[in-house]
């Protein structure tokens, strides 16, 4: 393993902001890994740190198949998790929404700019994201149709689910959609939590990352087959919006069978207590995505159902 | 009439409304040309809301010379404006690239979908923004290649200083004016001023210019008033000057405008060591048009934008 610093930026009173990365093996590049690219995204910077002990102790055993290089990028934005702000902390730039970047760019520009300029020309690129509203998720990886996606390689992580999602116009200037543009199979690998670590879904990102890993040939490692993955296009999902603003009590967890007309959710009154309206499940299937907060505003999205999926 | 243009109900007795205010001749042909005044998007900008005022206020005091609609959404983001906020306060989104919008999607891509239906139909949209805290903007107005031989003959009459042309390959898709004008809703983007505050004399300006169009667009009964011929700059003939370090920027010119080639615009200085670690000067002869407001700069912040295209231009 070597440990290095990316891109570095003179800190004026803080200490310089660096992006480090850390290179397993050696030769082609085979496979890039970015984790936390927004200052709450606690459970992907988690991800990084057990994929980054693992390879450790994986390369110290040999089994990083010759002439593969894999990156690890834990952070891309250190000094926004460490003021607890989403975003660039100066200005309040989404560090993933100015990709390719400028290198004369302002400075979220530069800092994308550099770090693509690092993590461009690898075969496989994987991040760890998350999502732009709240909530918990199946794990599932996530694909741009961009033209040069491929559900069948996205199929080897072993999750249960391949998302395809058609870009929208705000999507292109993530890594994601930059990547697969510049000939990388690029994946975003959700896993249920962003702000907070769940242990378990962290661990079976890890296993996804080295199972694709073993099936490209980066990797000698044995583990379980996983899935065989359901691939879902996004707008296939059904998405569940509420009436009323109110305190919400989420009825139905990720992965839980719905059948049309279960009550899957409720708004309360904040002052009165009584049920302002249900939330009622227009089809058959499964919950792949359910909100979670103690509140929520009217037309808010609070489920996305995979429909007619049945266990 | 002020209506109700998107309405979300808020967790707690409250709904988060953007309204507009739709003025109109008395007897209606439905035949009338349409413009629509978009503002407030970001909610650190804030001259919109006085140019807003006083479009209002002047057809209010004239109501027979209106021959046309002229809509105006004052506030499109309520919340981000109350808060000072640039994004939209709980999600922390740029409302402005969020648009087209989506109807089934989270609550900001429903507003953002919600304020386009309402302005399609317009036969031009203004869109006006205050730039942010960081920088301070010469009154202009921006647009892409793409769209300029659509775009130049309303920018012409809008009283601005300057006009932008600049690479099609740098627009951000998500924007409203990007939306809209793919839509078949000419729309321009103005740009004036510093975040958080309001310059009377640029609101005066594009006043002014917003009723030229509107005369030449036959939705104002007045005489042609003279307006300023726009210096039109397209994006080669723009320097841009970076922060080279990180540091405090010390602007060393009181007003934008004409520049000389070598003019002092600034230092940035490292405070603890009493060094400047960049000075700024101006590499041509020409305009500035943008410069920097927030002192805290990191490297690759903008310092200034330079137009070069005519020396020694007044204005």
């Amino acid at each position: 393993m070597r440990k290095e610093v990316l891109y570095s930026l003179k800190g004026l009173y803080r200490e310089d902001f660096e992006i480090e990365g850390y290179r397993f093996g050696g030769g082609e590049k085979s496979a890039c890994i970015v984790g936390a690219m927004r200052g709450n995204e606690m459970q992907q910077l988690y991800i990084c740190s057990l994929l980054i002990n693992s390879l450790k102790q994986l390369e110290a055993h040999g089994a990083i198949t010759h002439n593969h290089e894999i990156l690890v990028v834990p952070s891309a934005n250190r000094y926004s998790m460490n003021v607890g702000k989403r975003f660039w902390a100066v200005d309040n730039i989404d560090i993933n929404r100015t990709f390719p970047g400028d290198v004369h760019g302002d400075t979220t520009k530069q800092i994308a700019a550099a770090l693509f300029e690092k993590v461009k020309g690898y075969s496989y690129g994987i991040q760890f994201a998350s999502f732009y509203m709240p909530g918990d998720f199946i794990p599932h990886v996530r694909m741009m149709e961009t033209g040069y996606q491929s559900a069948s390689l996205a199929n080897l992580f072993g999750l249960q689910y391949v998302v395809i999602r058609k870009p929208k116009p705000m999507d292109t200037a993530t890594l994601n959609y930059n990547w697969q543009m510049n000939q990388t199979n690029a994946f975003s690998i959700y896993t249920n939590c962003t702000d907070s670590i769940d242990d378990k879904s962290a661990r079976q990102a890890v296993s996804s990352v080295l199972r694709f890993f073993t099936r490209m040939g980066i990797l000698k490692y044995n583990n379980h087959s996983g899935y065989i993955a359901s691939v879902i296009n996004e707008h296939d999902l059904l998405p569940v919006k509420t009436y009323d603003g109110g305190f919400y009590r989420r009825l139905k967890e990720p992965g839980d069978p719905v059948f049309r007309g279960d009550v899957i959710g409720e708004v309360i009154d904040p002052y009165e207590g009584f049920v302002k309206s249900q939330i009622v499940s227009q089809t058959d299937g499964i919950i792949f995505f359910a909100h979670t907060a103690p509140t929520v505003m009217g037309n808010q999205v609070v489920y996305k159902i995979i429909r007619r999926m049945h266990e | 009439m002020i209506e109700e243009v998107v309405s979300i109900d808020l967790p707690v007795h409250e709904r988060l409304v953007i309204k507009k205010n739709r003025l109109e001749p008395e007897n209606v042909t439905g035949r009338e040309k349409r413009i629509s005044i978009v503002t407030g998007t970001h909610g650190d900008e804030l001259d919109g809301q006085y140019v807003c005022y006083e479009i209002i206020s002047r057809i209010l005091q004239h109501p027979e010379k209106l021959k046309g609609i002229v809509d105006i959404y004052p506030d499109v983001n309520p919340l981000g404006l109350d808060m000072g906020s640039r994004g939209i306060p709980m999600f922390d989104l740029d409302m402005n690239r969020v648009f087209p919008g989506d109807n089934t999607g989270a609550v900001a891509e429903y507003a953002a979908a919600g304020i386009v239906d309402n302005i399609i139909g317009s036969d031009f949209c203004l869109d006006i923004h205050s730039s942010n805290i960081f920088l301070k903007e010469m009154p202009q107005l921006r647009m892409t290649e793409e769209n300029k031989d659509r775009l130049l003959p309303y920018a012409k009459a809008l009283n601005a200083d300057f006009v932008w042309i600049y690479s099609s390959k740098t627009v951000l898709e998500a924007t409203l004016a990007y939306s809209l004008n793919n839509m078949g809703v000419p729309t321009l983007v103005a740009e004036m001023g510093v975040g958080h505050r309001i310059n009377n004399d640029y609101c005066m300006q594009l006043l002014d210019g917003i009723f030229n169009l509107m005369i030449q667009l036959d939705i104002w009964d007045d005489k042609p008033s003279e307006v300023r011929k726009p210096i039109i700059s397209t994006e080669g003939q723009v320097s841009f000057l970076s922060a080279e370090d990180s540091g405090i920027f010390v602007s060393a010119i009181a007003l934008m405008g004409t520049i000389s080639v070598g003019t002092h615009i600034g230092d940035i200085i490292e405070p603890i060591t009493g060094k400047v670690v960049q000075r700024i000067e101006a590499p041509t002869d020409g305009i500035i048009f943008s410069l920097r407001e927030h002192p805290v700069v990191y490297k690759g912040a903008l310092i200034a934008r330079v137009y070069s295209g005519r020396k020694q231009e007044q204005i």
